[in-house]
């Protein structure tokens, strides 16, 4: 029955590509849209408020200043949020609230919410009032995801123009990303997690009288709020401390289905977006093809690890696949399809504790983290993150056979070529160095609280790849709400969200300014299953030769180790 | 060429001669995030909360459950049974046990020692299992399924699996002196099967199942039951 579940859920992704796609492409171009009526006046507001002239564009430099700009000023207003939540009125009392906010968390948070990484190194139902969570949260997680939506709609305009000095304007992008696409599909989404049972209140959390006579108390909160927009803007920090596992954050099999559908549906449409603006559209579909088969690969080999009856419990009699940390309504397909989908789309918002999967079951986010979100990626990041790696395929390619390198009519020359390998470089150059020093000094292994060996390796290599990644996802038994950890993952967000997308934008702004070659006999064609194999050959090749070694000490040596 | 042409004049309008310059950038950054804040923390939450909570008013508030006029948990939320005569959760690894403000799961690794063998004040599965048939009359060596003794990934999974439901059955029957037949009949009652018939597991809802029980006439009443 999983099995079917996992094809549903990839028939809906790829069925509504298309037309999500064309429409998101309208967005981009500021065509017409069913919804104008309703917000073209609120826009033109919205323009006026900011100052904002529509009509004005920006060169590559001077977007990637805006989008820098704008999420350090969200960053510094949620920053102070967070850092002044205690005089906010509103519940839960303050006993609940046993982490301290200190001055570390409050800006690794501010850095992790508005990078859409969404980190936690906090629990939400002991830190934070409801006020701090809606006021601060949930407001970030529309606003990083919109100007990631934002950033991917200035390089697919890069690629698609010629002989431009502007790619865009960031302002525009962002407003109507927020108008056209998150808002309203936030709106309907989060009614209907409501309707599933996520609470939407502002009491203070409930002390019940248990059936047996004893009392439990019951956060609360408005959840429903959050949950939604988090897997929708890629974003993933959920309400509570348990994330999607929680009863209220995810409370059935469908919410848990939407979840997923929110993560995938709008990065996935982008390809297509991308293939329509630049009038290549089977190169859109032969990338998203490429995706699917990667992220096809990866469900198979988390399905079996984790739907295999656990080696380690032999011999205690318990019937059934690896059940710990994960919940009965999801079981184990719903949970498996999760750790791939979230790992995959920079989207932390796991509904079991990955900590307890088998090693291989650990491997396959792991490895997702580490390729960069080539897999459908971020709202508007993961398309430069899959364009990116095409180019490195071109590249190779073009060396293989001898042909100009060059992709959708743009050439890859020596500049372009830097910029591309810095990219590819960035990942591998952030995490490993902090992995190595975490490893190193004691502040970094202080925080091996639960697990240790290799599954304690694995934890601090998935925390940077984690944080680089822009995801958030967590091995959870890692203790990382420390200055250590506090600050380093804060460097691995930073230059996860803006050293990338400002390679991404400077590459979009050359590419703008170039004229378009013509398609010879000579052109690597880009839009065949063949050029598809080279893509996700060179990122498998890629991903092994920066990555390998590392696995090895991690998952690997855990899976190798049991079966000794 | 031409296509690329007619792209351009859709998207790019004579744009050399307007280009934005960074200077007049400090502006929109600054209002655009006050503005959108207030438009995203502010207007979109109380928007939501004036259609979701008057639509779905028993949800938004959280599921609770009530008897007798006294709230005695939430359908969402598991909480600790202990007691012969009632069905029993998962184990809960949620603060001290099924800690309503302390989501969370164990997160041991499968290869860690304790997950399977335990530590001090920490019960591994290989105990949790043997509690798990003592409290059933279960021979040693009886299968039983695996959520039965594995924590999950919240503490508060409201749910168990049909299968461990079934076990509890004898148990439940003998402390209440009623028929396995009727529990029986009750735990199908309560099984909620995949939801639109493809997505998730079948589940008991533990609580639900408890409440009905209490309400099931004809039993050996223990005292404390209304």
């Amino acid at each position: 029955m999983r099995w079917l579940e996992y094809a549903v859920f990839l028939a809906i992704v790829l069925g509504s590509a298309q037309p999500l796609g064309l429409y998101l492409a309208r967005v981009c171009q500021r065509e017409r849209t069913v919804l104008d009526a309703v917000l073209g006046p609120i826009e033109a507001m919205l323009y006026r408020l900011l100052g904002v002239n529509p009509d004005q564009e920006m060169s590559a430099g001077v977007y990637f200043m805006c989008f820098l700009l704008f999420g350090l000023g969200c960053a510094i207003v949620l920053f102070l949020v967070l850092t002044f939540q205690r005089w906010l009125p509103g519940g839960p009392a303050d006993a609940y609230l046993t982490t301290p906010m200190t001055v570390d968390l409050a800006a690794n948070t501010a850095v992790s919410f508005t990078t859409t990484t969404t980190w936690q190194a906090y629990g939400g139902e002991n830190t934070l009032r409801y006020l701090a969570q809606v006021v601060g949260l949930v407001a970030q997680n529309f606003l990083a995801g919109a100007a990631g939506l934002a950033v991917g709609f200035a390089f697919i305009r890069g690629i698609a123009r010629e002989r431009s000095a502007t790619i865009g304007n960031f302002w525009v992008d962002l407003i109507r990303s927020l108008l056209w696409v998150l808002l309203p599909l936030a709106l309907v989404g989060s009614l209907v997690l409501i309707w599933q049972g996520v609470p939407l209140n502002m009491t203070p959390y409930v002390s019940v009288h248990t059936l047996e006579g004893g009392t439990q108390t019951i956060a609360q909160g408005p959840v429903a709020a959050l949950e939604f927009i988090k897997n929708l803007g890629t974003n993933g920090g959920g309400f509570f401390n348990a994330n999607g596992a929680h009863p209220y954050a995810n409370p059935t099999p469908f919410t848990n289905f939407l979840g997923m559908l929110a993560i995938t549906v709008l990065p996935a449409s982008l390809l297509i977006t991308l293939g329509h603006i630049v009038h290549r559209p089977r190169a859109g579909w032969v990338l998203l093809m490429v995706m699917v088969a990667l992220f096809i690969a990866g469900l198979v080999v988390c399905d079996r690890a984790e739907t295999a009856s656990p080696p380690q419990f032999a011999g205690l009699h318990v019937v059934g696949g690896n059940m710990e940390g994960k919940e009965v309504r999801f079981g184990i397909g719903d949970s498996v399809l999760t750790a791939v989908v979230t790992s995959n789309a920079s989207t932390g918002s796991y509904n079991s504790m990955h900590d307890s999967f088998q090693p291989l079951g650990v491997l396959v986010p792991l490895i997702f983290l580490l390729l960069g979100e080539v897999v459908f990626g971020g709202l508007g990041t993961g398309v430069y993150s899959i364009v990116m790696a095409a180019l490195v395929g071109v590249f190779l390619g073009g060396l293989m056979v001898g042909r100009t390198p060059e992709y959708l009519g743009k050439r890859i020359g020596s500049a372009e070529t830097r910029w591309i390998a810095l990219y590819a470089l960035m990942t591998p150059m952030v995490v490993l160095p902090l992995t190595s020093v975490a490893v190193a000094v004691n502040a970094g292994r202080a925080g091996l609280v639960t697990n240790s060996g290799p599954r304690g390796f694995t934890e601090i290599l998935f925390a940077y790849a984690s944080c680089m990644a822009n995801n958030g996802q967590t091995l959870a038994g890692l203790s990382a709400d420390t200055v250590f950890y506090n600050g380093t993952t804060a460097i691995a967000m930073l230059v996860g969200r803006y050293g990338l997308a400002a390679l991404a934008l400077a590459l979009a702004g050359r590419f703008a300014a170039q004229r378009r070659l013509a398609t010879t006999a000579g052109t690597l064609p880009s839009d065949t299953p063949a050029f598809g194999a080279l893509v996700f050959g060179t990122i498998l090749l890629v991903g092994a030769l920066c990555f390998f070694a590392s696995l090895a000490l991690g998952p690997i040596a855990e899976s190798l180790g049991q079966s000794l | 060429m031409t296509d690329t042409n007619q792209a351009l004049e859709r998207t790019a309008v004579p744009v050399r001669l307007r280009r934005a310059r960074l200077g007049e950038q400090l502006r929109p950054a600054i209002l655009g995030v006050v503005v959108l804040t207030l438009l995203t923390g502010c207007g979109f939450p109380l928007l939501l909360f004036a259609i979701g909570p008057s639509l779905f008013p028993h949800q938004a508030s959280g599921s609770l459950l009530r008897r007798g006029g006294l709230v005695i948990g939430s359908k969402l939320i598991s909480q600790e049974f202990t007691r012969p005569e009632y069905f029993q959760p998962r184990p809960s690894a949620a603060g001290g046990g099924y800690d309503g403000t302390s989501s969370g799961g164990t997160n041991l690794g499968p290869n860690n020692f304790r997950l399977r063998n335990g530590a001090a004040g920490f019960a591994g599965i290989r105990q949790l299992a043997e509690e798990y048939r003592q409290n059933n009359n279960l021979a040693t060596g009886t299968p039983i399924p695996i959520d039965a003794a594995t924590r999950s990934g919240s503490g508060l999974d409201p749910d168990i699996s049909p299968a461990n439901a079934a076990l509890q059955i004898p148990r439940i029957a003998r402390a209440r002196g009623l028929s396995e037949g009727v529990v029986a009949q009750l735990v199908t009652n309560h099984t909620t099967g995949r939801q639109f018939g493809f997505l998730g597991n079948p589940r008991v809802s533990v609580l639900e199942l408890n409440l009905a029980l209490d309400q099931l006439p004809n039993q050996a009443t223990p005292s404390r039951l209304r």
